[in-house]
Order: C-alpha cells, then structure tokens, then sequence
C-alpha cells in the first residue's frame, strides 16, 4: 500500500520520500492517503540509521492538490474528523525531532504547499513550470491543511492573505522573494541541494532573515496594524464578492482567529468553516464547474484532428489581433491579412505590448518573445496563402461580404484548408453555401476582447466535418479557452440566450428604471457585469448588429414579443458604447467608467420615462428567467448538444451566475416547477414573452432534473 | 558515387539594407531568423523534416560565433536538427550551398536549409592587442592593490578602438584597391565601369518594380514599432548616368577608376534556400524551381589574381558539367565591382588567358550581357557578404522560371582569392 503512494530511499543518512501515485499522471492527496503518510513519518522518525528526510516527487510535478470528489459528507461533522487526523499528521511532521525538507519542482497546490509549510525547510527548483498556489478559493473553499495557520506566520500577513484570497500561481522567483521557499536551485541540483540543506538543519534550524518595510512591519505585526488589514480585506472582498461567495471572508476568519487566539483556535476555526463551505451550494457548484472545465481539457474528437501549423487571420482590427494575441508562442505561425497596413502594424505594436508584459513578470525570456512575435507575419495580399491549414475572417459583418471573401481565398488556399468564420450571428450555413468544400467551414465565435475571455464557441453545420471541428478543437485549447460545440442557429447559443435578457434590460429602461442601478442589481445577483455594462463592452453597434439579424427575426415571431428599438436608435446616433466613450456609461477622457454615473442621454432614446422605483428581485427574474428559459430552448431545439455545454458557454461566455453552476444547474437547484411558476406569474404581469417553453415545463410536471446523478 | 539528384525548392531573403539602417539595432542570427521563417512560411515546409542548417557569414559576432544555431532555432526549426556556420569571404553562402549538396550526396540528409547572414552594424569592434592582454590578465588580479594596479597601467591608447578592416591580410591591400590595380590591367576604364554599375541599378529598378524583388523577399518589421520593411533599400533607378562621371575615386585617388557608385556598398541581410533531393521532394510533394547540376571552387593568387575567381571557376564548372558558356540561358554574376565584372567577362573572351591560364585552347567564350544579371545585382541590390551566394540562387532559379531557358550560371569571387561557380537546370517533372 505504501509503497503504490511513496517510495524511500537512503542516502547519506536522509531518507528522500518519493511520491509517486502508481497508475496516476499526477500526484494527487486524498484523505485516504493520510495513513499512508503516517506509516511513513512514524517509520523515519523511529529508523536510527536516518537522520533527515525529504519530500521529492518522483513525478514532473510536486502535488498537484487535493482529490476534490473526495469532499463530501452528508452532515455536519461527518468531514472534521477527516480535516483533525490531516492536522494531527502535519502538527506530527512540524514538531518531528528529525527534520523534514520539502523539494518541489512543477506544480504544487493545495496540499501541495501545505505539506511543505509543515516541513522544517523548503527549496524549490527555478524551474518555470514550478509554482505554487493555495487555489482553494476559487472552488469556495479554504485551505484546509493548516494554510491559514502556517502561511501568515511564514510570509507575512498581507503576503498570505494574497496568496490565499486571489489563488493564484506563485512561480520560483516570487516563492523565494516572499519566502515560501528558503532556496532555488536547478532542477538537477534539487536533490543535492534538499539533501545538503536536511542535513544542516539536523544540528540546528534554520534562521529566516527577510527584510520587510516598516510599514509592512507595522502592518503585518501590530495588532493596529493587523486590524487595519483585515478591515481592508474584508471591504475588498465584499466589494468583489457582493456577498455571494462565502470563502474568501472565512478565510480571513481564520487567519484573524490564529493570529489573536492562537493556532489551536485557528486549527479549530479551519476545521469548522472548511466543512461548512464544502457542504454549501456555491462551492459545491464552483467544483461542479471546475470538472466540467476539466473534461473539456480534452478533445473529444483527438483523433480525427488535424495538423496545424499555420493560423490565418483575416483582419488584424481588435478581434483579429485578439485571436493572434492568444496564439502567440503556441507553436503555431499567424498570418495576419489586412487591407491596411497601418491596422497590422497597430495590431503587432498591441502584441508586443502583450508578449512584453509576459517578459516583465518573467514567464516569457526576451528571446522567446521575439520569436513568438517573429512567428507572425503580417500582409496586405494573398501570397503563399496555400500554407494556412484554418483562417479566421474576422471582416465587417455582413453576409454578402464574407461570402465574397470565401469565394476569393478559395483561389489562394490549399484545398482543405479550414475556414473559420467569426461572426456573432450571420448563418454559418449560409456564409458557406458556396464553399467549394462546405466540411470545411465553421463558425468560431470568439467573445471580446479575446484575451480575456474564457470561452470559444464552435459553431457547426450539418455539413461541417468531425476533423474541421477536432481541428478547431484543438486550436480552442492551445489558446486557452474553454470550448463548447453547438449547432448553426440565430445567434448559436450564447447570444441567443443573451439577446432576451438584454432586450429585458432595455424594455425595464422604457418603464422608467435606472441604468446605474439594474447594472447594480444584477451584479448583486451575481453577474460580473451588469446589462448596460455588458452592452457598452461588447459594443453598441456589435450588439445593435446582433438585435436586427436573423436573430432579432426569430424572436420576433415568438408570440407576445416586444423588442426595444433603443439599441438600434443608439447606434444609429452613433453610440458604440465604449469604444468610443459613448454608451449607456459616462466615461472619462481616458475611457474609464466614471464610478456610478450614467449617460443621461441615453434615457432619450427609450422614450425618456419618468422614473420609476422597482422591486429587485422582480429586476433580477425578468431578465434572468428569459435566458433561463431560453437555454432550455436551445437545448430542446439541439441548438446545444449537452447541458454541460449550455452551463458552460452561459457562465464563461456571458457571465451568468457562476456560483449556481449555469442555467441548468440553476434550474435543478430551485426546481423547475419553480421557475415554470415564476414564468407564469410574469407573463400574467407583463406578457406571453415569458411564457415557459415546453421542455421546461415538462421538467416542472415530472420533477425531473436536468442532471439526473446527485451532484 | 550516388546519382541523387538534388533540387532546389525555393529562397527567401530579407530585404537588403545599406548598412548602419533599419537594421542597426538587429544581432545577425535575428537577420537569418527572419530569412528562415520567411522561407518556412513560404514553402510551407513543416521545420521537423529540417535535417540541417546551414549559414555563411563573415563577420561573426562572439556572443553566436555559430550564427546558424541561434537563426534555426529561433526561427523554430526543432533542436534535433543540427547547424554549422561557414565562412568562406563573399562565397560563404555558396559554401553553405554547396555543403549542404555534399551532405545530401552522401546521405547525412535529406532537408537542408542553407544561406547566409551579415549584419554589418552588428560588427564586433575590439580593444588593440595590448589592452587586450592587459583585459585578459586583470581577470587573474585579486584585491584592491591589483584593481589599482590594472587601472594605472592603462593608457589613453588602450581604448582606442580597433575599426575591422576589410583589407586582404596576406597582402594588406583593401579589395577596393585590388581591383582598381585589376581594372588598370585589363584595361577596364571608368566608362565601362559606370555603365555597368548604372545598368544594373536600371535592372534592379525595373525588377523591383515588375515585383520580382518582392517575391523572393520576406517582410521584415522590427520591435518595437513595426514599420514593415518591404524592399531594398540601395537600389536608385532615378540616379542619373552623368552624375556618376562626377564622382571622385574612392580607392586610389590619382588613378584610381573605382567610386563609391561602381563598387558594392556595406549591407545587412539574410537569405536562405531550401535543398534537397529529388526523392524528398516528391515525398513531401514540394515542386521544385531547379536542379543542382554541378559545383566548383577555386582558389588563385592572392597577390595579382584577388578577383578573379569566376573566370577560373566558370571554366572549371563548364568542363565539369560538359556545356558551353554558349547554352546558358541565365547567368547571375555576384557584382563585387563593376571592374570585377568586366575583367572577369575579359578573360573569359580572351584566348590568351584560356591559354596561359585556364588550360584551354581557345576562350571560353564571349558571355550575352543581355543575359545578365537582368534583376539587378550587387552593385545595386547590396552585398551582405554571407548571403549574397543564397540571393544569386534563388534569383537564377527564378530566372529560368520567368524569362525560360534550361541552364543557368552562378558565378562569384571571393576575398583570399576563391571563385566560385555552379550551373543549375530548370527543374524538369
């Protein structure tokens, strides 16, 4: 048994412990492997012939976390023992007579940094791909192994509350900076160098010197100080939370509670609130996603796709110079078409610019950043066209257009070439009627700006072949994204499910609502952004686009549809929302949001009602019941493929409410009765278009969920 | 020996600049960076078929004194394939070439990438010799005693430092002077001179303008502004012919024919081709411009003979490939000086040199100006000195393609007194 997880080696007197999970990729800490880690602590601590010990992964990553199927329980109290015996292990590893060295290369989080904290001393390779990361958080959890106890006391105050509320990657150079590591070494040297460093804490420990500021020392350690820095925490945490994700607050709890009252006050606090957040809705919903994320880490298709080497990208505008931007240094040459040569020189100025904030924080060499920009070349023309495997045009919306430009790089290209299309809401199908191999076409629907968005939406057509998607696929993941594959539709299916709840903003403007305060009501509710916002950032004219289309068309069949014309009026007047500093927002001359305040103007094109006070809850079902509705739509047209899917590409592509784990979540979480009721209330109040579509309310007659396996 | 046929499949260069231009701020490896991605991006070749690389140059900077690693793999050429960087004067491409012919002939590799690279503005400029001696002993002092007895023990003239010379060592002469002493001896006056260095800026206006430039070019845009750099930049179709008369002698003033109009210019820029053999080609479905039929080198006295290495080689490579200077449809003469040229094309027509020198009966033959060099040349596209023989290649290829013809000729001479000479085929399915 012991020897499937960790195996020993002897060596001058210290004993290296190997993880090395049999049968895994990664080494991953389960509670069962408690045991194990016991049998071998206790073993080295009663062996005469060792001296020291250290922990060294036999693996390309230290640990990579913690087994999170493994948190359930079914009530209160049930998971504490668990969380006491993982304590209890590491209180035994920290106060062992013997001292034990962590050596880390590769990834380390969770339990993979909490182990080592209880470890006399720390070194790590300054490899690139080490780092290290508490991400607890960002499941709704907290670290649970003692991290909020051992990493204040180790680094500091602020410095930990950082690492632990934000859960992100510490890479070698900053570890070291703050001390969470006490040495650096080359990977080849980690060995030696964890042996020679066990080996000198057998006499006497090791004494940290960090020189910190006067004010971090006033900060860090004075109880003054120290309360200063919660409060400001706690303030920002609320102020990005807005109350509805639990776990960053808990975790200053805990670190507050170790600090005043002491670690076993700390150690009890961790136990408790770990086992409350663990068992309420919204990390149980963020892990859910987490898996859904995870298996979307794969392609489906992996065998049917294709090589690709060369990306073509028609228009290097602000959405062509995004796609480049996230392919850069991926392997993949660019070929950035334009008609003017001015826009891709912009566009790599905006590259360079984006290659050498990787420089600065040192996850890019300056040699490597100017290969990766040397791999595009820009160009007004069609040369050597035959050597891109998929374009992307990213050219005016217009349908005659796009066709135009398929038939024209027909003459360029090779024969199979891909061609993707990036539209938000022109027919795939129809931009390739007259492709000479209609397999080949696809839509990538690519949300702005594309390097920051998380979601890529595929769009196929029933003539789209299975290797154009996998390929496609492909591309989806070297840059990043998180992918779902739906079908050719108006607006596919993240504007599909936007377009009504954008549409209900609007018409609430129309009844006299307040722009400033919908968009503060709906990010209470839990959208990142509200509509407004939403509609500034994405752009008036994008959105003016999508709201007159093919889409716009279909909604308006619908019975009782009643569509603002007000988006469309403001484009005309020529808002095109923040872009150019005219939209539902006030902005600065520098285009910052002014806090709080609203383009009055705007109210003229929605008729310029009185103002009227609204109930916020009837603000949030409004808009959010109609996308709701609308996913289950899409799913019972085939729009999307899988509710997994339809989770996905709502919480990543526009935001909604990532703690209730997507629309289809949602709904199995408050029953679909319950929103089939809260549809019928509303059409009775305001009209047909609430009325709940068919498979929802089937869902609402049979109690089904949408998820039938208990989540 | 193996009768692999070797074809060439397609060149790339960068555009050519004057030295001390856009491309001052570039490291050379960066110049054959491009040049290689460029011919990658081009041919479509997918870089794990790349067997070696090979690159010339001259002037070598010690930080990548093998230029030719730090080009491939920064241009993404895997690791795996290996690299060497060849010097042999203003013929180093050509020896890239050609080495890389040798390496696929004897089945060392399939895929070569072989050119050149010169940044002239990337020059290493050094300390003397005695401030050097006095550097490399300081690394052995130790305390302040010894830093102080370092410091006192320099001199104003340490510092001075010591300009590279592009002067013959053997004889001490610069080129420049060598062939002014040649065009004296083969009766090359200045008019001459000037007509030639005129046509070929005429040619290479026409070329560049018709876009024949452009297509064995690269676009080259540096960081951080990323203006595109598109075309040569010493080429001057609008210079009036009489205004060349005018120009002083650059290299002998009293009886010296040479100006700065009539010689090449100091240049930065890269260029690379793609060889391999036929079989490869076919394989990888590549269709290739032309056909490697035969190479020579040759080497003569330094001390009167400094450039005239393409009489010798051309003599030498037509023998070996049974032609006549006669049946070559292109010819692509590397134009050090116009005077070189000249001299070179007179002792090719004269039966006395074939005689006393060449080992022939009778001359080789009288050489079609109208055949040559009509893209231009050195004289007006520039001369960085490693990549001059890969920009020859590609531009003769080329030729055959657009104007027809079956055989094309490439000639070059070469500082330390080398020639150099190849004939190709217009690559028949």
């Amino acid at each position: 048994m012991v020897e499937d997880y960790i195996q020993k080696e002897l060596s001058n007197g210290v004993a290296f412990l190997y993880l090395n999970q049999k049968d895994a990729k990664v080494n991953i800490v389960s509670p069962t492997l408690i045991n194990v880690f016991e049998q071998v602590i206790d073993a080295v601590i009663a062996d005469d012939s060792i001296k020291a010990a250290v922990f060294i992964s036999a693996k390309k990553d230290f640990i990579a976390g913690a087994d999170i199927q493994s948190f359930t329980a079914d009530k209160i109290g049930d998971f504490q023992p668990i969380s006491r015996k993982g304590h209890a292990l590491l209180a035994k590893l920290e106060n062992s007579p013997k001292p034990f060295v962590a050596a880390i290369h590769g990834t380390a989080y969770g339990l993979g940094v909490e182990l080592p904290l209880a470890c006399a001393a720390r070194v790590a390779s300054s490899h690139k791909s080490t780092k290290l990361a508490l991400p607890e958080v960002k499941l709704g959890l907290l670290p649970g192994g003692g991290g909020t106890q051992r990493l204040p006391r180790l680094i500091g105050l602020q410095a930990s509350l950082d690492m632990m509320l934000t859960g992100k990657n510490i890479f070698a150079n900053k570890a070291k900076k703050i001390g969470l590591v006490d040495e650096l070494v080359h990977p080849s040297k980690l060995k030696i160098a964890a042996q020679k460093l066990a080996l000198s804490l057998v006499n006497k420990p090791l004494k940290r010197k960090r020189k910190i500021t006067i004010v971090t020392k006033f900060l860090d350690h004075t109880s003054i100080g120290r309360s200063i820095v919660y409060k400001e925490a706690r303030k920002k945490v609320l102020r990005q939370t807005l109350g509805n994700y639990p776990a960053p607050l808990e975790i200053i709890n805990c670190v507050e509670t170790g600090l005043q009252k002491g670690t076993e006050a700390g150690y009890q606090a961790e136990v408790l609130k770990f086992e409350e957040l663990m068992m309420g809705s919204v990390s149980k919903e963020l892990r859910n996603l987490f898996f859904a994320m995870t298996d979307k880490k794969k392609n489906p298709w992996k065998e049917h796709s294709q090589d690709l080497r060369t990306l073509g990208l028609l228009g290097a505008g602000f959405m062509g110079s995004g796609i480049a931007e996230v392919t850069l240094d991926k392997g993949i040459d660019i070929v950035l078409k334009d008609l003017n040569p001015a826009t891709i020189q912009t566009a790599k100025k905006t590259l360079w610019k984006a290659l050498s904030k990787q420089v600065k924080r040192k996850s890019l060499s300056k040699v490597e950043a100017k290969n990766a920009i040397a791999a595009v070349k820009g160009q007004v023309d069609y040369k050597d066209f035959e050597t891109i495997d998929v374009l992307v045009e990213a050219v005016f919306e217009d349908m005659a257009m796009k066709q135009k430009i398929l038939a024209e790089v027909e003459q360029f290209t090779k024969e199979d070439f891909i061609f993707a299309t990036n539209t938000s809401a022109l027919s795939i199908q129809e931009i390739g009627k007259f492709a000479k191999h209609p397999e080949n076409v696809i839509g990538l629907h690519y949300f702005s700006p594309v390097s920051k968005m998380p979601l890529l939406e595929i769009v196929k057509t029933p003539a789209t072949s299975l290797s154009t998607i996998a390929t496609c696929f492909d591309l989806g993941l070297k840059q990043g994204k998180t992918t779902i594959v739906v079908n050719d539709g108006p607006g596919f299916y993240v504007n599909r499910i936007l377009a009504p709840y954008l549409n209900e903003a609007m018409l609430l403007l129309e009844e006299g609502a307040d722009i400033i305060k919908v968009d503060r009501i709906m990010k209470c509710y839990g959208f990142p952004v509200g509509p407004f916002a939403l509609m500034d950032e994405v752009g008036i004219d994008v959105g003016a686009h999508v709201m007159t289309g093919d889409l716009a068309e279909m909604f308006k069949k619908r019975e009782g549809a009643v569509m603002s014309k007000g988006l469309i009026l403001m484009n005309q007047a020529g808002y095109k929302g923040r872009k150019n500093k005219k939209g539902y927002l006030a902005y600065d001359k520098n285009g910052k949001k002014i806090r709080g305040k609203a383009n009055d103007s705007v109210y003229d094109f929605f008729g310029k009602p009185s103002k009227k006070e609204f109930n916020s809850s009837e603000i949030q079902l409004r808009t959010t019941l109609l996308m709701v509705n609308e996913a289950v739509v899409c799913l019972q047209e085939g729009i999307i493929e899988s509710i997994q899917d339809g989770d996905l590409g709502a919480i990543f592509g526009i935001g909604f409410r990532p703690f209730t784990g997507g629309p289809f979540r949602y709904i199995d979480q408050v029953g679909a009765a319950y929103v089939v009721k809260e549809l019928e209330r509303l059409t009775s109040n305001y009209g047909a278009r609430f009325k709940a579509c068919s498979l929802l309310e089937e869902y609402a007659q049979s109690g089904k969920k949408f998820y039938e396996l208990p989540s | 020996m193996n009768k692999k046929n070797i074809v060439f499949i397609d060149g790339c260069r960068t555009p050519f600049l004057k030295s001390g231009t856009d491309y001052l701020n570039l490291m050379s490896y960066e110049l054959g960076q491009f040049a290689i991605k460029g011919l990658l991006q081009k041919t479509g070749l997918n870089p794990k078929e790349v067997d070696q690389v090979i690159m010339g140059t001259v002037i070598s900077n010690v930080q990548t004194s093998n230029v030719a690693r730090e080009a491939a793999l920064s241009a993404g050429i895997p690791n795996t394939a290996h690299c060497q960087t060849v010097t042999q004067a203003c013929i180093s491409a050509n020896r890239a070439i050609c080495n890389g012919v040798n390496e696929i002939l004897v089945g060392n590799a399939d895929v070569i990438i072989a050119g050149g690279v010169e940044n002239t503005s990337d020059t290493p400029i050094g300390f003397p010799k005695k401030m050097r001696n006095k550097l490399f002993g300081a690394q052995k002092l130790k305390g302040l005693g010894g830093t102080l007895k370092f410091l006192f023990s320099l001199r104003f003239s340490d510092f001075v430092p010591v300009r590279p010379a592009v002067a013959e060592y053997m004889t001490g002469r610069t080129m420049g002077q060598d062939c002014d002493i040649m065009a004296a001896r083969f009766n090359v006056s200045r008019a001459e001179q000037d007509d030639f260095a005129y046509r070929s800026h005429q040619l290479a206006g026409k070329a560049q303008e018709a876009g024949y430039l452009k297509d064995e070019m690269c676009e080259v845009t540096l960081v951080p502004k990323f203006k595109a750099i598109t075309s040569d930049n010493g080429i001057r179709p609008t210079a009036k012919r009489a205004k060349l008369t005018k120009l002083r002698a650059a290299f002998d003033k009293k009886h010296g024919t040479l100006t700065a109009a009539n010689s090449s210019f100091l240049t930065d820029g890269a260029a690379a081709s793609l060889i391999m053999s036929e079989d490869k080609a076919q394989e990888l479905g590549l269709r290739p411009k032309s056909r490697i039929v035969a190479y020579v080198f040759t080497g003569q006295d330094p001390e009167d003979e400094l450039l005239l290495g393409p009489a010798y080689a051309i003599s030498k490579v037509l023998e070996k490939a049974n032609l006549s200077l006669s049946q070559m449809d292109v010819i692509e003469l590397h134009e050090a000086f116009a005077g070189q040229v000249l001299a070179n094309i007179k002792c090719l027509e004269s039966d006395t040199f074939a005689l006393d020198k060449l080992g022939r009966t009778e001359a080789v033959g009288k050489l079609d100006q109208t055949k040559l060099n009509n893209w231009g040349g050195s004289l007006s596209i520039g001369h960085p000195f490693g990549a001059t023989g890969s920009r020859l290649l590609t531009t003769a290829s080329n030729r055959l393609l657009k104007e027809g013809g079956t055989y094309a000729l490439i000639a070059a001479c070469a500082a330390g007194a080398h020639g150099h000479a190849m004939i190709i085929e217009k690559y028949k399915a």
